[in-house]
């Protein structure tokens, strides 16, 4: 069997508030010892209160080649947007 | 620089007539600087390349340790103990960064210590000479990190999304190295008239070695023309050898140092200064194995990867058996 530690995806909450966010990766033998890690190694300056690991093998992801299908629909949806809408001076902040 | 003389994978530049429509519209998005990720289609030789620099330059971050490490426990003051510790730390750190972007690239973190372990990969050639006393310390994070910002401020455009977001963050903790380093030698070059004579010592020692990190002339260097076009690297050896030198003088004088080469001169009509260069076939020399601590180094490496081999799989086992418990017990 292959020794090599699994990979862990890191992902860190930088101030109260805020949603975490993916700051990196490292390896790790199981997830108590990946957040011991992550504390280590991505934390070390205050950049964080709270910290989450996943597997790196349990993420799945949307491929390249699917980029076109997925996210080219939303463009031509200008409704979408505020800016769309013309409110009239008189009418106030909106 | 931390990877210096990285060998293309390809023979020289493909004429764009003859690549094929996925080569194109890759060098497209290159050349509009779009970054290219993970998972995007790249040319076998860009990743083969990258995997090469990139490993590399893990692979200096964390030999770059030793040299450091040999004075931790024989720093000046605690203060100054605490701070190596916290710039050596953060070494480690920088080399996970990269050895984790390489592995993007589908090569694992272990697969790459076996490379440099059998000798099949480098590390930067500034990591094979000695640090002789505390002001070589001071040299090395003034220097060395000074020289390794220079490359790596560079290297944030690269084009690869991963290894670029790593130099984002490892250029953020280098300029405390480079400044904690300054204050060392400051310190020294400032302090009795026998610190003076070590801070000059140690500056003549490094400044050839670190002039050195940013690899041959661009005259020799053959491989550098592709990796331009790719964006993996992002300025010429000799542009960032020469930034380097003109943002390192003033902080010579300042220190009030003799300097370390007597053809440094400011050249009015360049708008640079001028210096020697460093001794080529010594680098050679070093990269090839012959440099003063090369066998050393590399018997470091290896006896911490096999001391530590026992604790990694303990761990591993640890965790395999703990993962069986709970799926039997569910
Ligand atoms: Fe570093
Ligand atoms: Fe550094």
């Amino acid at each position: 069997m292959k020794n090599e530690w699994p990979l862990w995806e890191i992902f860190i909450r930088g101030q109260h508030g805020l949603s975490h966010r993916h700051v990196g990766s490292l390896h790790a033998p199981d997830a108590e010892m990946a957040v011991k890690n992550a504390r280590d190694v991505y934390t070390r300056r205050n950049e964080g209160v709270s910290i989450w690991v996943v597997e790196a093998k349990h993420i799945a992801a949307s491929s390249p080649s699917e980029k076109g299908p997925l996210f080219e629909p939303s463009e031509s949806k200008i409704y979408r947007h505020p800016t769309f809408y013309d409110i009239p001076d008189e009418v106030g902040h909106m | 620089m931390y990877a210096q003389m990285i060998k293309t994978a390809s023979n020289g530049i493909k004429p764009r007539e003859e690549m094929s429509e996925e080569e194109r519209a890759f060098q497209d998005k290159i050349d509009n600087d779009i970054k290219i990720e993970p998972r995007d289609w790249m040319p076998e030789d860009y990743r083969r390349t990258l995997i090469r620099q990139i490993g590399q330059h893990a692979h200096s971050e964390v030999v770059g340790q030793l040299p450091e490490g040999n004075w931790i426990t024989r720093a000046p003051t605690l203060e100054r103990k605490a701070i190596l510790l916290a710039k050596v730390q953060d070494e480690a750190g920088h080399g996970l960064y990269l050895y984790s972007a390489a592995e993007t690239l589908g090569v694992s973190r272990d697969e790459l210590i076996e490379l440099l372990h059998e000798g099949k990969m480098k590390y930067s050639s500034i990591f094979n000479y000695p640090t002789l006393n505390w002001a070589d310390i001071g040299a090395v994070g003034w220097l060395v990190d000074g020289a390794a910002i220079v490359n790596q401020v560079a290297l944030q455009r690269t084009s690869y999304g991963p290894y670029a977001r790593a130099m984002v963050r490892i250029c953020k903790e280098e300029s405390f190295h480079a400044r904690q380093g300054y204050d060392a030698i400051r310190a020294m070059a400032f302090g009795t008239p026998e610190q003076k004579r070590q801070a000059q010592d140690a500056l003549n020692r490094l400044w050839f070695p670190a002039l050195m990190m940013f690899g041959p002339s661009d005259a020799e260097s053959t491989h550098s023309e592709q990796s331009m076009a790719w964006k993996i690297k992002v300025k010429s050896n000799d542009e960032l050898r020469q930034q380097f030198v003109d943002q390192t003088i003033p902080q010579i004088e300042y220190l009030k140092l003799d300097l370390p080469d007597p053809n440094i001169k400011w050249n009015e009509e360049r708008g640079h200064y001028d210096f020697s260069e460093p001794d080529w076939p010594e680098f050679f020399n070093v990269i090839k194995g012959n440099g003063p601590c090369n066998v050393d180094r590399m018997k470091d490496r290896v006896a911490a990867w096999d001391d530590g081999e026992w604790v990694r799989d303990g761990l591993l086992a640890h965790a395999r058996k703990k993962a069986a418990r709970k799926v039997a017990a569910e």
